[in-house]
């Protein structure tokens, strides 16, 4: 069993597959509801208060706003932790999305530091090319559980 | 039961930065109710498309997404209350742009704020209530005369100020700084009532406003408590005889700034803060005493002098005395430092506030600080227009708390 960083963090989709094949997903699996009826797309899972941006410190400096390193002191434990990783580049919405660009470029970057195996998918357009996304993702975490 | 203000919040970061329960605090306190504009994630893709700004955080689509249901009359709400990261350039755009477009295409009241992790309900409570104030006491700020004998009191950061006004006219007026609060506006009410030649017991209502409005309008029995955003606002576009059309108020106070952009003598737009004590009155009562001479003389040796012959960035109070004092020990005149000073300070509250707000003439300076001529000089400058300073500018909250009380007084 392999602990799988998955970006977007917020996608029950991504999320289910990783446990379907008996890995164990990091992530924050959120429903993106059709309406929004909250104060951000993916407002968070549990209680955020302002000692949480303190801890983000470790990740990005003071300079860096607040939302950045509140967000920051919840995903920077599961990218130090993660085997492995998936990252969906350009993901619909509906699919599972994190409110704030600027974060999602810090988590990128780290994520691509890391020496894991490491699968980086953009988001199907059609249904041949999800066809194919769906492919790679099974393969990948195939072959995940084979290399451990 | 009133029902509560509703207030749309179109945001970035605030749950993340663990500070969305001050924001909904400081809302609950003043009569207001926060909420999140419902749209769809087909609205968020078809709206961010038609607003036409290219950027990448999916919360701030979804801002603007709710921005164009407010305009467009989809979600009803009383007032807008946009809030996204401090440090933020992108959400520094979209703040900027959906304040303009809200307040372009609507009657709502919108207040912007960049917080971070530190902003409490305290900092937001005078915005949230000017927000409220508006939503809720439209009637009152549109009254545009005083009648009967009634009483303003601005409790303010630095100074106390009271006035007496009789059928549209000031009869008293006292003025001092803030040391015990209630003392304080006891003492000022004392001079005002004597110069009015009343009594206490002949006042028929009574207004106040300012940091210890609350305190003071509790001690004193007042009729009406208001924020000094909205009091303000009124107070200036009385005493300069602007009350119909648009009219931009800058009031650089003691402890922090308020820019105003103003429709009817009724706020649309506003901003109230400042990043560091180097943009407030409070460095020009520092210069003043540096120099040796009264707050009351700094306008006039500012204008002898030429502020271009002096470097001075003073963003952080320490800094900009420090500034100070190297000019002076480097030969500088004390009319250059001066003015140098007055010019920093305009400059700071022109880079960091009235670009928050739409500029429109006339500007109406107002406040303790208007009447330090070479501060309204540089603003004058910076603006490239003629600013308007009112008679008794100085009185501005204690006369917008006179008039507005008026409101008040029971017809026999």
């Amino acid at each position: 069993m392999v602990k799988v960083f998955i970006y977007p963090a917020t996608s029950l989709i991504l999320s289910d597959m990783v446990a379907r094949f008996g890995h164990t997903p990091l992530s924050s699996a959120t429903a993106i509801r059709e309406r929004i009826q909250t104060a951000g797309l993916e407002s968070p899972p549990l209680q955020i208060t302002p000692e949480e941006p303190k801890k983000g410190l470790k990740w990005a400096a003071v300079e860096v706003p607040a939302g950045v390193r509140g967000r920051m002191s919840l995903y920077g434990p599961m990218i130090e932790a993660c085997e492995a990783a998936i990252i969906i580049n350009d993901a619909d919405l509906a699919f599972g999305c994190m409110g704030c660009a600027r974060t999602n470029e810090l988590i990128k970057f780290l994520v691509h530091q890391k020496t894991i195996p490491r699968l980086e998918l953009n988001y199907p357009k059609n249904e041949d090319e999800g066809v194919k996304f769906v492919a790679a993702i099974k393969r990948f975490l195939t072959e995940l559980g084979v290399a451990k | 039961m009133t029902q509560p203000v509703r207030i749309a919040q179109l945001s970035c970061g605030p749950e993340y930065s663990g500070i969305q329960h001050e924001i909904d605090e400081a809302a609950r306190e003043v009569g207001g109710e926060i909420f999140y504009p419902d749209v769809a994630l087909k609205d968020i893709r078809r709206d961010f498309a038609k607003f036409g700004l290219d950027v990448k955080s999916p919360d701030l689509k979804l801002a603007i997404a709710r921005a164009m249901a407010l305009v467009e009359g989809r979600v009803e709400a009383d007032a807008v209350f946009i809030a996204t990261c401090f440090r933020c350039a992108e959400a520094a755009i979209v703040r900027n742009e959906l304040r303009r477009y809200i307040n372009e295409h609507s009657r709502l009241p919108v207040v912007s704020y960049s917080f971070t992790e530190r902003t409490t309900s305290g900092t937001l409570l005078t915005r949230m209530e000017a927000l409220t104030t508006i939503a809720r006491r439209r009637a009152l700020l549109a009254r545009e005369t005083q009648k009967g004998l009634t009483l303003g009191l601005d409790s303010g950061s630095a100074t106390t100020k009271a006035i007496v006004m009789r059928d549209n006219k000031i009869i008293g007026t006292g003025w001092q700084p803030t040391t015990e609060v209630i003392k304080s506006a006891n003492e000022v009410i004392a001079h005002a009532l004597a110069e009015a030649g009343v009594t206490r017991n002949e006042i028929q209502a009574v207004g106040t406003t300012g940091y210890g409005r609350f305190l003071v309008g509790k001690e004193i029995k007042a009729d009406l408590i208001q924020e000094e955003l909205t009091v303000n606002s009124k107070g200036a576009v009385y005493l300069a005889d602007r009350q119909h059309g648009p009219a931009t108020v800058i009031d650089i106070g003691g402890m922090d700034n308020k820019a105003i952009s103003v429709m009817d003598g009724i706020p649309g737009v506003f901003t109230m803060g400042g990043i560091c004590a180097g943009a407030s009155g409070r460095f020009l009562e520092m210069t003043a005493k540096r120099l040796g001479v009264e707050i009351t003389e700094l306008g006039p040796l500012s204008m002898k002098g030429f502020g271009g012959r002096v470097p001075m960035n003073s963003y952080c109070i320490v800094f900009g005395t420090q500034s100070l004092v190297n000019a002076l020990a480097a030969g500088s005149t004390r009319e250059d430092v001066a003015a140098a000073a007055c010019h920093s300070v305009a400059e700071q509250v022109y880079e960091q506030q009235l670009q928050e707000v739409d500029i429109k003439e006339p500007v109406i300076m107002v406040g303790g600080t208007s009447l330090i001529e070479g501060l309204v000089f540089a603003m004058g400058e910076l603006l490239q227009t003629k600013i308007v300073v009112p008679p008794y500018s100085q009185y501005i909250g204690a006369v917008g708390s006179a008039l507005l009380a008026s409101g008040f007084i029971k017809d026999d």
